[in-house]
């Protein structure tokens, strides 16, 4: 956001196809807790048959079954936008099969890989297990957001190239591959955490809206930051 | 159903089946059991008593507890009807249905990943198709392979559908059998229907309820049946209208009642008598009940899904009649809530709401979210108490909850019928 006047952009991409479980609540929690911090916001959805706009500060992505997991990356491909914007610097957050197809390449229900937008050094395959339930990982320090936790339900598994790192260590679930959780690369960001991953993960939150705006006020906690330490204290005692 | 009693058929049917697996396996000691019996006993099992019979299997995500019932009830004008009316919608479920009576008329609710199996079991006159959407993703089938598995079983029978046509995935599925019916009977919930099941395509969908892919050329298909919920009126094949006047409240039970008539008249009973029977039903397994606790009125929805709350907000009273929500996240209910983040709140807004329930903080974030007031509760009575403190003459509060926590709230607060 280089003009400090304007809206926050947030675009979510492709809600008619990726938004499986809840990944709305994603641009809603952006918007939340950059309104009650004074800075305007503007969300525009994007379906697949429209062109991804590429003046946008935040792109969204979600979940999705297999067969419109393919279709997105295909649309994605095709049009350009996303990677256009990405290469301009602008942040990503992706989930679950959003994350995927950020890659470099991803599997589909016959394990054949197939080629994914490409921002995100990463590729990703198909486990032999479903990993569903509850996950908590802790996110790389330097990135200062600390203990995350959300729910992943997927059959992926991701290899993380040179270019990304890692976004977090698991402490319970599975993630890319029962060791790290997610990945990152410069403002590009993706996780198996599914759905609704930045309500629950306010930290995770602010710290896209920090990359776009700069330092932010704190906010004084509220349901989020008691829903996550609810979730960590039922997951970790369980 | 042949000569034989029907206790001698199961018996002929489970020793033949028992046995042939036992010779198969080499053991032969008759150790062979759970599991592995049940899982080649049950389809034979289950073909054999529905033998001569003429069923209906009704499968949808929403309402098929409450269409089952309102297709037997209207059935119950030709005598007995065998179905599985505690929702026990399994293959078991369905054997413990077809043992208990010998009747020739059937309606079975079938879970929707057991549709294709019990569909290729039975054999049954009608498949009755209202709607699919996201259900508890994390034990529940992709809904559009699901989809997919309906057509594909659809295709190999030949069986009658009397389907939904508003609902593309439904309409699509339904479209893989020889012979349909098609009911205009609405979709609220759109979320999970913006492409085409065929090709992919951005479905158009400008005009509700017509849609059509315009890359494939897929479309909705002629419907014969409809409701007009603005006049509460069922629409007949011969364009007469039927006032409803149901006991269930709602579109959603409109649109139930609409697949019932059409069900019922491929066995031949008139829709203005079927129209009679459906008002007899006045609760499906407690829902829409009212349980009467310390004075006050207090109505029990059941919403499982985000459809589910779509529909269960489409019926709450006026916006003085405050409103309990209750959300937990027990394996019936899924252990996922991320869903709630599909439901749109807003329409909440200046209405006395509260969060109960394991997973209210979960309700409580998104209410917040969506700039609802809320109140955090523990349990309806302390609901109705601080109500009553303030209000001496309250007489109503809704209450909406998923699974486990409306059972809950049943159990509590009592049974009604
Ligand atoms: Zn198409």
């Amino acid at each position: 956001m280089t003009d400090t006047s304007s809206a926050l952009r947030i675009v979510w991409i492709y809600p008619d196809l990726l938004s499986t479980y809840g990944d709305q609540g994603n641009a809603l929690i952006l918007r939340r807790r950059a309104e009650l911090r004074g800075i305007p916001t503007e969300i525009t959805h994007v379906h697949s048959s429209d062109p991804v706009p590429e003046q946008g500060d935040i792109y969204l992505l979600g979940g999705g079954e297999d067969r419109p997991q393919i279709l997105a990356a295909d649309r994605l491909r095709a049009d350009g936008g996303l990677a256009r914007a990405a290469a301009r610097g602008a942040c990503v957050f992706a989930v679950c099969a959003g994350y995927q197809i950020i890659g470099e390449s991803y599997g589909d229900d016959e394990a054949k890989p197939l080629p994914g937008v490409g921002i995100l050094d990463i590729r990703s395959g198909r486990g032999r297990t479903r990993a569903v339930g509850e996950i908590v990982a802790d996110v790389d320090p330097s990135l200062g957001v600390g203990r995350i936790t959300g729910f992943e339900n997927h059959q992926g598994r991701t290899a993380i190239g040179p270019s990304a790192r890692p976004l977090s260590t698991t402490v319970h679930g599975i993630g890319n591959d029962d060791r790290t959780e997610g990945a990152y690369q410069g403002q590009v960001l993706g996780t198996y955490l599914h759905g609704p991953a930045l309500p629950r993960n306010p930290a995770l939150a602010d710290l896209l809206l920090r990359w776009r705006v700069g330092q932010l006020p704190p906010l004084a906690p509220s349901w989020g930051e008691r829903l996550h330490e609810e979730r960590l204290a039922a997951v970790l005692s369980g | 159903m042949s000569e034989l009693p029907l206790r001698a058929q199961l018996a002929s049917v489970l020793g033949r089946s028992a046995a042939s697996l036992s010779r198969a396996t080499g053991r032969g000691d008759g150790s062979v059991i759970g599991g592995r019996v049940a899982l080649k006993v049950e389809p034979d099992l289950l073909a054999k008593l529905a033998q001569g019979r003429r069923l209906a299997l009704v499968s949808a995500t929403n309402g098929k507890t409450t269409t089952t019932k309102l297709i037997t009830q209207a059935l119950r004008d030709l005598g007995d009807v065998a179905t599985n009316e505690f929702g026990a919608n399994m293959p078991t479920g369905h054997i413990t249905a077809l043992s208990s009576t010998s009747a020739v008329n059937g309606v079975l609710e079938v879970d929707e990943k057991y549709l294709p199996q019990v569909l290729r079991a039975t054999r049954p006159a009608f498949v009755v198709l209202m709607n699919l959407s996201r259900d508890q993703m994390d034990r529940a089938s992709e809904i559009n392979l699901l989809a997919k598995k309906w057509r594909t079983a659809l295709a190999e029978t030949d069986t009658h559908v009397i389907a939904n046509a508003d609902d593309p995935l439904v309409a699509w599925a339904g479209l893989g059998a020889p012979n349909a019916t098609w009911v205009s009977a609405g979709q609220r919930w759109k979320e999970d229907s913006w492409c085409c099941p065929e090709c992919g395509g951005h479905l158009k969908r400008d005009v509700d309820p017509h849609w059509e892919c315009p890359e494939c050329g897929l479309a909705r298909p002629q419907t014969t049946w409809g409701v007009d919920n603005d006049t509460d009126s069922l629409v007949c094949p011969d364009g007469q209208r039927v006032r409803l006047q149901l006991n269930l409240p709602g579109d959603a039970n409109r649109s139930n009642a609409a697949i019932a008539a059409a069900t019922v008249a491929g066995y031949g009973i008139h829709p203005v008598r079927a129209v009679e029977r459906l008002r007899e039903i006045t609760s499906v397994a407690g829902r829409y009940t009212s349980v009467v606790t310390m004075g006050v009125e207090v109505r029990l929805l059941l919403a499982k899904n985000p459809a589910g709350w779509l529909e269960s907000f489409a019926v709450l009273d006026p916006p003085r009649v405050p409103v309990i929500l209750s959300v937990n996240a027990q394996i019936p209910d899924g252990k996922d809530t991320s869903w709630l983040w599909d439901v749109d709140y807003t329409v909440l807004r200046g209405r006395r709401v509260f969060v109960m329930g394991e997973r209210r903080t979960d309700l409580a974030l998104r209410l917040e979210t969506d700039g609802v007031a809320f109140e955090v509760a523990d349990r309806v009575d302390q609901v109705l108490q601080r109500l009553k403190a303030e209000q001496p003459d309250i007489t109503k509060v809704d209450v909406i909850a998923n699974y486990t926590a409306f059972q809950q709230i049943r159990t509590a607060y009592g049974r009604v019928q």
